[in-house]
């Protein structure tokens, strides 16, 4: 049924550093490599090396420019997937049941069986992470790599998102975000973490960090005056080819 | 938001058989035998025409019979099980008119409420969501149930009653744009929430996730033609509500009528247009676009 199941005590999700992100798309690749071969329908490209290629991907990176009142303006990366929503508006308005959140992790998944692919889910959700595939003509969506966290079968350091294993900065963390004693909720604490969206109600499971403020350069004038430009009113001889340049026919003035 | 044609279709046609269906329901005209037989066929025709086309833009339409599960939550799951059921119960009022020249009266009072409950139904689809300021209002479940009634007033020739809800409609569309064109600005969802970093400073999209476009800026971000609203809605109101009413207070002929029905349905079509083309998600922010 895609009616809510009571918030569960274990909240499964991710947090996102973007003080970390430099913004490489491994994440990326390493999603849509692994969730093309495991479970579900593959994530499918149309065109992919024609004009206008196009295709499915559960994680994307936006980068995005923030100018401050003073100062320099920042770059900063930004990796977007399901945030697992506690109220995930994209699984009540789904008529089949084939959206659903697990109540015994709050992990958000799709029965692709079921799936009628009429994207009201992805209509009803605000984050952009839903993605029907064109060729499956089903819903897809990140599974937070359900077949790798449970996976007894893989090493113990791979029971973890594809996204978060491969990520080379660390900018990525995986874990129980209902538990406040975990490492992601003690990072959250640490760091100011906050959601997405928050007026859109849909309570994130997944959190972000901020960027740390930048650092004050601090402001070396010893070499400075012998780096100053050259005066534009120069005396001596400076002062002497600037007149001298400026009489000649068609000089500057 | 995209605006599919086979949705715009399916709001349009639907929505007037369903007001049809209503008005027949209700008993504002009762036809017998072969007339009868004419009228629920018109009705059926641009009702059930509606909801085949709307099943074109479904990824997996062979599966639509598990649409009818989820009613405790969903709107749409609710509309499928709400037109299932006013168009049985209007089979069975509008058998007993042509074959039997009996008026069912309460089926035909329950079959005609149930027909505006999917156009209820189907404009609650819209104005649930709270990712498109635009219809989260309640003027979206008032235009369309106005438009049905009017739509089908029009169509089974009453003449007074279609002009005034016509006229009504005219109005209540002018004031639900007007309202809608602040209501993104003023939903509180911008690039600075969206992002979560507004307390650095001034947000702006700088680089797409891909060189390529993808499924949510093709479905939700949708620029062409908005340029042309303006016109658009004139046109809208001209031909939806203006010249339909204009042509109804002439001397009645049945030339007139049927030019009023379609213009109106012109002006419908074009009005179904701008509520798609002209709703932004507020997914289109991360990009940058509206």
């Amino acid at each position: 049924m895609t009616q809510l199941p009571p918030p569960s005590a274990k909240k499964l999700g991710l947090v996102i550093d973007l003080d970390t992100c430099v913004g490489c798309h491994a994440c990326v690749v390493s999603c849509k490599g692994w969730n093309t071969e495991n479970y579900g329908a593959p994530l499918s490209d149309q065109e992919a090396y024609g004009a206008n290629p196009s295709g499915t991907f559960l994680n994307r990176v936006h980068s995005f420019e923030v100018q401050p009142d003073q100062g320099e303006a920042q770059l900063i990366h930004f990796p977007k997937s399901c945030l697992h929503c506690e109220d995930a508006p994209c699984v009540t308005v789904c008529p089949t049941g084939a959206s659903y959140k697990r109540a015994e992790d709050g992990i958000v998944l799709v029965n692709e069986s079921d799936c009628i692919g009429c994207g009201l889910c992805a209509w009803a959700c605000p984050y952009g992470a839903r993605e029907l595939d064109a060729k499956e003509g089903v819903m897809k969506k990140c599974t937070l790599c359900v077949d790798r966290i449970y996976n007894e079968n893989l090493p113990e350091e791979d029971r973890q998102p594809a996204c978060v294993r491969t990520c080379p900065a660390g900018a990525r963390h995986f874990g129980d975000l209902g538990d406040a004693d975990s490492d992601v909720s003690k990072l959250v604490a640490e760091r100011g973490g906050f959601d997405l969206m928050p007026e859109q109600g849909t309570k994130p499971v997944n959190k972000y960090l901020p960027p740390r403020p930048k650092d004050e350069m601090p402001e070396f004038d010893i070499l400075a005056p012998y780096l100053e430009p050259i005066a534009s009113d120069g005396k001596g001889f400076v002062g002497w080819l600037d007149k001298a340049l400026s009489s000649l026919p068609g000089g500057a003035k | 938001m995209h605006p599919a044609s086979s949705v715009i279709i399916f709001n349009t046609f639907s929505g007037l058989g369903f007001g049809l269906l209503f008005w027949l329901g209700m008993g504002a005209l009762v036809p017998t035998g072969m007339s009868a037989f004419i009228w629920f066929a018109i009705a059926y025709l641009l009702a059930v025409g509606g909801l085949i086309a709307s099943t074109f833009h479904l990824g997996h339409p062979e599966r639509a019979i598990k649409a009818f599960s989820q009613w405790k939550t969903s709107w749409l799951s609710r509309e499928g099980i709400c037109a299932v059921f006013a168009l049985l119960a209007m089979a069975l009022y509008g058998a007993g008119l042509v074959f039997a020249e009996t008026r069912l009266g309460l089926i035909g009072f329950i079959g005609g409420i149930a027909s505006l409950g999917v156009v209820f139904t189907t404009s609650m689809i819209y104005a649930q969501m709270k990712t498109v300021p635009r219809w989260r209002h309640w003027t979206t479940p008032a235009m369309y149930m106005l438009l049905s009634v009017g739509g089908g007033a029009l169509l089974s020739g009453q003449v007074r009653i279609a002009a005034v809800l016509l006229i009504a409609g005219g109005i209540l569309q002018i004031f639900a744009w007007a309202s809608g064109d602040t209501r993104f600005k003023t939903s509180g969802t911008n690039m600075e929430t969206a992002t979560g970093l507004g307390h650095i400073g001034k947000v702006r999209a700088f680089e797409p996730p891909h060189t390529g476009t993808n499924y949510l800026m093709r479905e939700f971000i949708h620029q062409v033609g908005r340029k042309h609203a303006d016109q658009l809605r004139i046109i809208t109101i001209g031909l939806a509500f203006v010249l339909p009413v204009v042509l109804l207070l002439l001397p009645f002929s049945h030339m007139l009528a049927a030019l009023a029905v379609l213009c109106h349905i012109a002006g419908v079509l074009t009005l179904r247009w701008l509520f798609f083309a002209q709703a932004e998600h507020v997914v289109g922010l991360y990009y940058g676009k509206r």
